[in-house]
């Protein structure tokens, strides 16, 4: 007879989740397809691509200029930093000098943006995780800078402000004081958000050790930012490989020690402190003078040389209608976006559009590794550790 | 500031330990050609070595020179934390060769290969999950490469009719514009 008890045993496969596109947890459009071992995840593959725009083939049918507001839209809650490594790439091709003041209004918005994108990450992951106030504060605390965003260039979000040779145009009147009262109101607010989270039993029991990962994991899977800060290695471009004026300022570094997802947060609001402290010198120590090079083959000339001068007349025309041209050359250059090292490899023929122009992300090395991190944890521990990526998902899909 | 003959010399020295085609340095970043056969070898060399330690791999490159023989050239960008140093590592291939993945070297290697082989068509050899990230399930083409036209071949959108989504070849009213505004005597 064939029923011993070994025959009747039933094959138990993985259950399969689809942790959809559309959830309010997955941070933008994420796939994630996780096989569940009862609550606890065997492997998680995450499908991407849902919101890829082609970015990068279509800035290859761009003048410079032209391709410039592609790089707001890929990370859309930090907006300048794209804009800067862009605007740096280009600076470095062409041998371009940027003036002081130029460099001090750059590196200004450069800490509002991580400010902005800190908010945004500290306040979505709480609400994922189920603290709803402190994404409303935050967000309170975003449109303020919005507003500043607006003031300077215009648009809330996406500013095409920064330009290759320094910024477009001059601030206007009492936005520095401005800025000097939001700097002076936001520790308070800052201590607020901490005060519900950081000494919080619950957010403790769901962040700490969650999501552990080693210095070596880290720099095998490509971290950068406050995920390799957060597992223990202090490494920052603004300190180790620092462009405009970051080399002048004296700020600290913060970086975790065991690498789970509660260093990570207190890393990014210890961040926030020290970009308070930033611009805090940078108000202090800003002169009056250019804001743009004054080098016309790569930025248009003010309108008042422009109606006075013949060659200033013909650079407007030339910069207008064929952008500018860039001997072939071939850059790789990072900067310390506030979700990692974000580079741009751009490479030039001679024409006034980029031969190509390889965009790394940061969030994609980050959410890679998703499959390696969640191992062994809970499903309510992939929402803590997505949010703790600070994924966004138009610099992944690009 | 980076003295250029100094660089030159020491990438001379780096020629005899690893089997180089060429070398070139735009900018001060350094740019180190290999041959497919090589490159796991360069890559190894250049992660373990005590003086070398490029332990991060930033990003893999895909870029297609129509006109070449080889036409695709792909660039790894390592980056060495203990050196505070960049370095490029190139090769070229065509569209039928097949480069090795350096998957088991870096692990960051496994989506940036999928993409390479979504956007352009070159095929990583004993890469454990080979698929299509970026692009829509089911696309046909290679987007990346330089005949691929901006606007694709098919265009995806919902039938009032058949009450789905179909997509069909691509009907413009109007046909894209490009202008060319480049100088003739440049």
């Amino acid at each position: 007879m064939s029923l011993k008890k070994k025959n009747l045993l039933k094959k138990i496969k993985n259950f399969t989740l689809n942790f959809g596109p559309q959830h309010p947890a997955a941070h933008g459009v994420l796939r994630l397809v996780l096989e569940l071992k009862g609550e606890i995840v065997e492997r998680a593959d995450p499908h991407i691509g849902l919101l890829h725009r082609g970015t990068e083939k279509l800035i290859e049918y761009k003048n410079y200029i032209q391709a410039l507001p592609y790089f707001d839209r890929l990370d859309y809650v930090s907006m300048m930093a794209q804009e800067y490594t862009y605007c740096l790439a280009i600076e470095k091709i062409t041998s371009c000098k940027v003036p002081l003041r130029g460099q001090y209004i750059r590196v200004i918005f450069a800490e509002l943006t991580r400010i902005l994108n800190h908010l945004l990450a500290v306040g979505c992951h709480a609400m994922d995780v189920g603290a709803m106030t402190p994404f409303l504060w935050a967000f309170e605390e975003r449109e303020k800078l919005m507003e500043f965003y607006e003031r300077a260039s215009g648009a809330r979000m996406h500013a095409a402000y920064f330009r290759p040779g320094g910024v477009a145009k001059d601030l206007p009147l009492k936005l520095l004081s401005d800025i000097f009262i939001f700097t002076n109101q936001f520790t308070t607010r800052l201590n607020e958000i901490e005060d519900m989270l950081t000494e919080n039993r619950i957010w403790k029991q769901r962040l700490v050790d969650i999501g552990i990962v080693s210095v070596t994991d880290a720099l095998n899977w490509g971290f950068s930012g406050v995920m390799l800060r957060g597992s223990g290695r202090n490494w920052d471009l603004r300190k180790t490989q620092p462009y405009d004026i970051y080399d002048k300022i004296e700020f600290n570094i913060p970086t975790g020690t065991n690498g789970d997802c509660f260093d990570r947060y207190l890393v990014r609001i210890e961040e926030m402190r020290e970009s308070l402290k930033i611009i805090k010198f940078c108000l202090d120590n800003i002169n009056k003078g250019l804001i743009l090079t004054q080098d016309n083959k790569i930025t248009p000339p003010d309108r008042v040389n422009m109606k006075s001068s013949m060659e200033s007349l013909i650079h407007h025309y030339k910069i207008n209608t064929q952008g500018l041209t860039i001997l072939p050359n071939e850059t790789f250059t990072a900067s310390e976006a506030p979700k990692g090292e974000f580079a741009v490899h751009l490479i030039s023929n001679k024409t006034n559009r980029p031969y190509r122009c390889k965009i790394k992300a940061p969030g994609f090395n980050h959410l890679q590794s998703l499959d390696f991190m969640v191992k062994g944890h809970m499903i309510a521990d992939v929402v803590t550790i997505i949010g703790t990526q600070d994924i966004v998902f138009g610099e992944i899909d690009r | 500031m980076y003295n250029n003959q100094l660089l030159i010399e020491s990438l001379k020295n780096l020629s005899r330990l690893l089997p180089l085609k060429s070398f070139s340095i735009y900018n001060n970043e350094i740019s180190l050609y290999v041959k497919i056969d090589y490159l796991e070898y360069a890559m190894i060399f250049l992660k373990l070595n005590t003086f070398s330690q490029y332990k991060i791999l930033s990003s893999i490159t895909g870029v297609d020179y129509i006109y070449n023989k080889f036409r695709f050239e792909i660039c790894y960008d390592l980056l060495s934390l203990t050196y505070n140093n960049r370095i490029k590592l190139k090769v070229y291939t065509d569209e039928l060769t097949g480069v090795n993945s350096c998957e088991k070297i870096y692990s960051t290697a496994n989506w940036y290969e999928c993409e390479i082989w979504d956007l352009f068509g070159i095929f990583f050899k004993n890469h454990s999950n080979l698929k299509r990230i970026l692009t829509d399930y089911g696309f046909l083409g290679n987007p990346l490469k330089k005949d691929f036209p901006l606007s694709g071949f098919i265009e995806v959108k919902y039938n009032e009719n058949k009450k789905k989504i179909i997509s069909e070849p691509l009907e413009f009213s109007q046909e894209y514009r490009t202008f060319n505004y480049l100088n003739p005597w440049d």
